[in-house]
């Protein structure tokens, strides 16, 4: 176990260096950034000149990179083109969005595992196709429509809660948001759910726990729930990154200032410190993610073994 | 959508007639210390006067700064403000006095030093000004702001300091109305607390106007506080402005009609149809310095040569634009038929019909022109916009639809989006655009000059199509060095009407600037830019 | 709570159960079954998997009418002519936002378009994105998740971690840089561009049920009795990874005919004058206060498709899992 985790950590070496590399080189193929500095207006080519070799992008490509590199071993991430250092950025805006993925986590995991276990039970049954039915609404709506409905609905019209999150964003205010973003992976965690409990349901291990005359409740949390988590935890594990980098459109609508709103400012602005180094982060996570994912595996399933 | 919002402001206002507070977010309490809070937008760039070349950092400068010159936020027209005089004998060698009692917040006098010193940093190439060509007309420009390799000099020749309320200005050529465009913000002082101490600076920036920084959170909030300390004749009615950066001004306008927000000067396209219900009289909506155009690839020959100005004319006159202003702008446009800006007034050079039936939509006569003209270059058109800011989608579809249905072909124009600003700037500036694009235009001073100049002149700094006529440029260059104002204008006018035989771009329709605001604030108006006058808000 | 855990539900308890079938898993299943009990089937036929799941299928309701409903959704993609005279592309501003009226039973859009013939004439190009995307993505995704939780360590780390960064790239990044250099008009481009994106996804889950699916013991079983690599993954593993694949392909198909919206509202998705749900709802979303109804048509019409391949989905995985009967 030990020497599999250890493993894993250093196969993250290679994916940081070919993950960096690949954002660097997207961000490089969006053009030129300087232009639009300039605004409606032509650039002047003397400004626009200094402006390139300040950040360094009169060099070729891999100069660029390895230049990249070189400074955030340095612990310099560089700087957004308001002049705010990249670091700043995302230490205001890392907290922000690990609080509103875990929202979102907690969320849809809890509601989209229950009325899988509901569903799963009842297949066939009208709870079954009410929550199908509403699943698939939901899916078929995107964020922006059920953002701003939400709110407001609730900020509005109802006032229940702010419209908008304050600049502390605490946990309750990340509710609404919370959801909206939770709200697609929602069909997802159900479904998924919903269909490995009904296929264990059916298998030896839960006949017998049931023909021993074990209570349904341990039958169901014990042993149904957790041999049927596998996939659903395989999946929210792969949502979390999603989650994060995903949250562009929520955290807009909400006024949230983090990962996902300066992630889209970067790209918008082809400002390459401000994309690579977030992408960065979200890979690692990813990274992390997985790791934790797969570790959970040979939890739940003592089947499973890591050299 | 009226009940819900209602009884809250009912409630609210009674509450603020009994000296109650807690309503909204927060307390409230009204009377002259009390603060606005109003929407924002990020700034793009450093806060720096000769780099803030939009609306958002310009905001911020205008309550921080104020310049030689002062533009009237109801007629437009051009004040000395910190200029005691500026004369001229001759349209080219100009000398400003300055008035004598002007402070920075920090205690620093305002001298003729601290304007040239802040203009020379402006120009200075090696400072990364994106504002640098407006000292462009001063001599000795050139030297310091060369076109490629390093500055010969560091200060301009054509700035002299005479005493420390005195100082001369040689342009390069005869300008007659550049005092006038003295107020904009790239021509604000600096106080030496710049220069000694610049990321300080940044941090939290200096200057000479009614409002100082109090904190600045960036991407968050900036808190201003008004600055007692000011001597002008505009000092802030109210205790200071909260500016909140807003992701998104939906958002914005959701926070205004459940009370977290006070001011709100971007209604987003998609509520006009409800605000007059939403917010009743707290609505503004009234013209702005900004025209939005379609402009032509003149670089391209097959939207050059030939009769094609017919082609042009012709898909001037297929676009409905009074049904596109009222339907989808719900009157906050309206339709264009010249190529300035209401705000001018007559006498600045506004006229009303200057464009005359090329503007005038008329399906039978465009189809007609087209044809003479020799159809759509390759059968179709394209209208190039970007897709990530300004919801510009609707109207270019709308625009296209109506050109399709002049034609009876509904394939003949269809829009085509650019996902990002950048990718679009450098499309049109590299000239690889090779069909017609949206393009906006707000003035950066009222005057006609800044209408037309920077964009039609040949190598004008916003000449995105290109365009090159030597008697349109005679009649520009003759109109500049007139002295007469009233001359000047017609002269422009004279100028303006090539335009209007050869239709390099076509003039759409006049942005206005829209507002809205809590039932707590009195007195919100906008000014020609669009930008709410912040000083002359009161708090209730 | 539950009252029949122990009772397979009354559809496929009275079905037939496989008996005597051909494929390795059935036999272990049948007799697993058997062995509880449960099989008192009639069926008497050798079957193999594949065409005992299709007898089932046939009878099998939900079946019947999802299919019957994505015959008829094809059949509007390819002729869109056979139930809307009008033309998409023909608008009248002045019609902007209007309701229903008589031959224009859904109202009109803020171009004026009339929404009924706008979201027949959709369907062509969102079912093409849906159903292209997602058979796209899942067999790319299935095989190289299957091969990598199959065959586990070097080919396994490889492939996980080169879906890491594939993860890792935001999807407007990637829009802009790969479509925003694309001038070609149809929808293969966006096609192509969400199974770059959406493989990883299926290939993670993939991974993940083969992994379980290799430690049963009827895998290891066939394992020990010689069979080859390609004989226990396409023979008895596959069968039964494929359910969870299936589950989240059919649901991916819903927010890939949504992504396409997303990428069109960014401006590099489907470009005019292509007609499609995603476009219209994206141009009807800000609207909603105003006039739901440029929303609800399309977003229906949405929903109801991806309800077809999500009921499509649960028959045939159902009639795949021998389990079940």
């Amino acid at each position: 176990m030990g020497r599999y985790v250890i493993r894993r950590l250093l196969q993250m070496i290679p994916v940081f260096v070919g993950s960096t590399f690949l954002i660097f080189v997207m961000v490089y193929a969006l053009g030129d950034p300087v232009a639009a500095l300039f605004g409606e207006r032509a650039p002047d080519p003397a400004t626009a000149a200094q402006i390139r070799r300040d950040l360094y992008l009169d060099h070729p490509l891999w100069q660029q990179y390895t230049h990249y590199m070189a400074q955030i071993f340095q612990g310099n991430f560089g700087t957004a083109f308001t002049g705010q250092p990249v670091l700043e950025l995302m230490g205001s805006a890392w907290p922000l969005t690990i609080r509103l993925t875990i929202v979102a986590i907690i969320v849809e995991a809890v509601i989209g595992v229950i009325l899988g276990i509901i569903t799963g039970l009842r297949r066939g049954r009208s709870v079954d196709t009410g929550v199908l039915v509403l699943t698939l609404i939901v899916v078929s709506i995107p964020t922006f429509v059920s953002g701003y409905v939400l709110q407001f609905l609730f900020g509005v019209k109802w006032g229940v809660v702010n419209p908008s999150v304050s600049p502390a964003a605490s946990f309750d205010e990340l509710a609404l948001p919370g959801v909206v973003l939770a709200l697609v992976s929602l069909a997802y965690v159900t479904r998924l759910t919903r269909t490995s409990i009904a296929e264990n349901t059916r298998a030896d291990y839960v006949r017998t726990a049931v023909a021993k005359g074990l209570p349904r409740r341990r039958v169901i949390l014990r042993h149904l729930l957790r041999n049927s988590l596998i996939p659903v935890v395989t999946f929210i594990g792969t949502d979390i990154g999603a989650l994060m980098g995903g949250a562009i459109v929520t955290e807009r609508i909400f006024n949230i200032h983090g990962v996902g709103y300066q992630l889209y400012q970067g790209i918008l602005r082809q400002n390459s410190p401000t994309v690579v180094g977030f992408v960065t982060i979200l890979v690692i996570v990813f990274l992390v993610a997985n790791l934790l994912v797969d570790l959970l595996y040979a939890v739940l399933d003592p089947r499973i073994r890591y050299a | 959508m009226r009940g819900p919002a209602r009884p809250k402001w009912a409630v609210c206002v009674v509450a603020v007639v009994l000296a109650a507070t807690a309503c909204g977010g927060g307390g409230r309490v009204g009377g002259p210390n009390a603060v606005v809070r109003a929407s924002w937008g990020d700034p793009q760039h450093p806060l720096e006067p000769a780099n803030t070349n939009e609306v958002q950092g310009g905001k911020v400068l205008d309550m921080v700064f104020r310049g030689l010159k002062k533009y009237d936020p109801r007629t437009g027209a051009a004040q000395n403000w910190i200029a005691d005089s500026i004369t001229s004998p001759d349209q080219q060698n100009f000398t400003v006095k300055v008035k004598p009692g002007w402070k920075f917040s920090n205690g620093e006098p305002v001298t003729a030093h601290s304007f040239v010193d802040a203009w020379n940093y402006g120009a200075l190439v090696t400072n990364k000004q994106l504002n640098s060509s407006f000292f462009s007309y001063i001599d000795g420009y050139q030297q310091v702001h060369p076109g490629t390799g390093n500055p010969t000099a560091k200060t301009m020749s054509g700035l002299a300091v005479k005493d420390d309320r005195t100082f001369t200005v040689r342009l390069s050529q005869k300008f007659s109305t550049w005092p006038d465009t003295l107020g904009y913000s790239a021509f604000y002082p600096l106080p030496r607390a710049f220069f000694t101490d610049h990321a300080g600076w940044l941090k939290k920036p200096v200057g000479d106007g009614p409002y100082e920084i109090d904190s600045y959170t960036r991407g968050t909030v900036m808190k201003l506080r008004r600055w007692d300390g000011y001597t002008g004749a505009d000092k802030a009615k109210n205790g200071g402005v909260d500016l909140q950066v807003y992701t998104d001004s939906n958002t914005a306008y959701t926070d205004l009609q459940a009370g977290n927000l006070d001011l709100v000067d971007d209604i987003p396209t998609t509520q006009l149809r409800n605000v007059r219900k939403d917010l009743g009289a707290r609505y503004i909506n009234q013209p702005a310095g900004i025209i939005q155009t379609i402009a032509f690839p003149m670089y391209q020959p097959r939207w050059s040569g030939g009769d094609t100005q017919k082609v042009r004319q012709g898909i001037s006159m297929a676009i409905d634009r009074a049904s596109i202003t009222s339907r989808i702008f719900r009157g906050t446009r309206t339709p264009a038929t010249d190529w300035t800006s209401p705000v001018l007034g007559p006498h600045g050079g506004f006229k009303a019909g200057l464009c005359g039936a090329v503007c005038a939509y008329n399906p039978a006569e465009a189809k007609k022109l087209i044809q003479e003209g020799g159809g759509l270059p390759g059968g179709q058109m394209k209208i190039g916009y970007n897709a990530d800011t300004g919801s510009h989608k609707v109207w270019v579809d709308a625009v296209c639809n109506s050109i399709n249905n002049a034609l009876g072909n509904d394939k003949a124009c269809v829009g085509a989006p650019v996902g990002t600003f950048a990718d679009f700037r450098n499309q049109i500036t590299g000239k690889s655009e090779t069909q017609p694009f949206r393009a906006g235009w707000q003035m950066d001073y009222p005057l006609i000059q800044d209408f037309l100049q920077p964009l039609y002149y040949t190598d004008g700094s916003s000449n995105d199509s290109h365009w090159s006529n030597t008697e349109f440029d005679r009649l520009v260059d003759r109109a500049n060095a007139e002295s007469d104002r009233a001359r000047a204008v017609s002269e422009f006018q004279d100028a303006e009407r090539i335009l209007a035989q050869q239709v390099p771009a076509i003039p759409l329709w006049y942005q206005n600037g829209n507002a809205g605001y809590s039932a707590n604030l009195t007195n919100v108006a906008l000014n020609q830019f669009s930008v709410p006058v912040y000083n002359d808000i009161t708090v209730s | 709570m539950p009252e029949q855990l122990d009772q397979p539900n009354g559809r496929t308890s009275t079905e037939a159960v496989g008996q005597a079938g051909a494929g390795g898993a059935m036999e272990f299943a049948a007799t697993e079954a058997a062995s509880i009990g449960q099989a008192t089937g009639p069926s008497a036929r050798a079957r193999s998997l594949w065409s005992d799941a299709w007898h089932d299928l046939r009878r099998n309701p939900i079946f019947i009418v999802s299919a019957l409903l994505i015959l008829f959704l094809v059949l509007i993609a390819i002729w869109p002519q056979l139930i809307a005279t009008g033309n998409p592309l023909a608008c009248d501003i002045n019609m902007s936002q209007l309701g229903p009226a008589p031959g224009h039973p859904f109202g009109f859009d803020t171009q004026g378009c009339d929404v009924y013939t706008r979201t027949v004439y959709g369907a062509r190009a969102s079912v093409t994105v849906g159903v292209c995307a997602t058979a796209g993505a899942a067999l790319l995704g299935s095989i190289l998740g299957g091969f990598a939780g199959f065959f586990g360590g070097w080919w396994d780390a490889l492939l996980s971690r080169i879906s890491d960064i594939f993860f890792g790239i935001p999807i407007i990044l990637g829009g802009l840089v790969f479509l925003s250099v694309v001038t070609n008009t149809t929808v293969w481009p966006v096609v192509g561009f969400i199974v770059l994106l959406g493989w990883p996804q299926i290939a993670r889950i993939a991974r993940g049920a083969v992994i379980t699916a290799k430690q049963n013991d009827y895998v290891q079983a066939a394992r020990a009795l010689g069979a080859g690599p390609t004989r226990m993954l396409l023979r008895h593993i596959a069968p039964n990874a494929v359910a969870p694949v299936i589950v989240v392909a059919t649901i991916a198909l819903g927010t890939y005919i949504s992504l396409e919206a997303t990428l069109s509202f960014l401006g590099v998705g489907l470009k005019p004058p292509t007609v499609s749900w995603g476009i219209d709802i994206s141009s009807a979303s800000t609207q909603i206060r105003d006039a739901p109804h440029m929303l609800l048509w399309p977003a229906a019409a949405l929903s109801v498709t991806v309800l077809a391949f999500i009921m499509l989905g649960d028959a045939v995985r159902d009639a795949l899992d021998p389990k079940l009967r």
